[in-house]
């Protein structure tokens, strides 16, 4: 249910850009989202679908990439990343412990968008 | 034809949830009030701990309460009939609070008055765990009967809190529930929080619970 704000900030964001650079439509936008974030990739495209009618970021292609996340391993320290489809159940790189530890996941971002 | 172009944005799609959250919390920081944002699915206990946690600092902290509800006024009559200082907030069907809903509740608080506030979010492990209230320290509450398996299922929500309360511990003796495999499921996506037992009904644990929370508001002030 929480696309909808999400998607409104996200609008809000493509629209300023797209304006500051003089576009005349927003082709894609390429953003990136945490590895442990519930959002639907399909939802924020139908809600940016509705809610841009009318703006030049009008049928915009999402591209919506998810973050990898950064592990700690408990048992031998080694630091790695992981896919974020695959961090839950990451095992150390070097020793094989299946305890690691996530550190961080980035925020969400707007990466770059193409213009006409 | 048209050219494409590409532009650079890399900009934070949080970033003005972000600002207004800190921009509250310099706010209740002038005044010294605390604000804990309580989270947890429908039913965990939510206003059963803040009912308890009521009785445990009358007479020594001032504490009032923000109820976030979509539609109803329930658990704001229920905690104003225990003589718990509470404002109703509806969100309106939205499934989270932010930090601007958060700014239009305390708008409603002499906040000088109060040393603590404690946000009642909507009951939901997923919506509220994206958004940033406002809040000093954010608390899940996770109840025995609802299952050990919950970390791996809404790793959001364990991994941006504080603190862990594991509510309903008098159901342990009936229920599947592994706390071992739990406490294990949440240091793996936070290490840095503390897993607290208890249970509202009979009271066990509440004063390891109550002492971390007057740590947590003393480290503010």
């Amino acid at each position: 249910m929480h696309e909808l704000p999400i998607t409104e900030k996200i609008l809000a964001i493509v629209l300023r850009h797209a304006e500051a650079a003089g576009a005349q439509r927003v082709v894609s936008v390429r953003l990136t989202i945490g590895a442990a974030s519930d959002l639907e990739g399909e939802w924020i495209q139908k809600y940016f679908d509705h809610l841009s009618r009318d703006t030049v970021a009008h049928r915009a292609m999402l591209r919506i990439e998810r973050a990898a996340a950064a592990m700690t391993c408990p048992a031998c320290g080694r630091s790695f990343e992981a896919d974020a489809g695959a961090w839950q159940d990451a095992r150390c790189p070097d020793c094989g412990d299946a305890r690691c530890q996530l550190v961080s996941m980035p925020p969400y971002r707007i990466e770059d968008m193409q213009v006409i | 034809m048209d050219d494409v172009r590409l532009i650079e944005v890399k900009e934070d799609i949080l970033a003005d949830n972000a600002e207004a959250a800190d921009a509250l919390r310099a706010r209740l920081g002038r005044d010294g009030t605390f604000l804990l944002n309580l989270m947890s699915s429908p039913g965990a206990g939510k206003t059963s701990l803040i009912e308890r946690t009521a009785e445990a600092v009358a007479g020594t902290l001032r504490l009032a309460v923000l109820e976030a509800d979509i539609d109803s006024t329930v658990d704001a009559e229920r905690l104003l009939a225990r003589g718990v200082h509470s404002v109703q907030l509806h969100t309106g069907g939205l499934c989270h609070l932010d930090a601007a809903m958060t700014g239009q509740g305390l708008a409603e608080l002499d906040l000088a008055a109060w040393d603590v506030v404690i946000l009642e979010n909507v009951g939901n492990l997923v919506c509220p765990a994206e958004f940033d209230t406002g809040a000093h320290r954010s608390v899940a509450i996770l109840s025995v009967p609802e299952g050990d398996d919950k970390p791996l299922k809404y790793p959001l929500m364990f991994r941006t809190v504080d603190a862990v309360v594991v509510n309903k511990t008098d159901y342990l003796a009936v229920a599947d529930f592994d706390l071992a495999a739990f406490r294990e499921r949440v240091q793996r996506l936070n290490p840095d929080a503390p897993v607290l037992e208890l249970s509202c009904r009979t009271g066990d644990g509440l004063e390891a619970w109550v002492d971390w929370l007057r740590g947590e508001v003393d480290a503010i002030r």
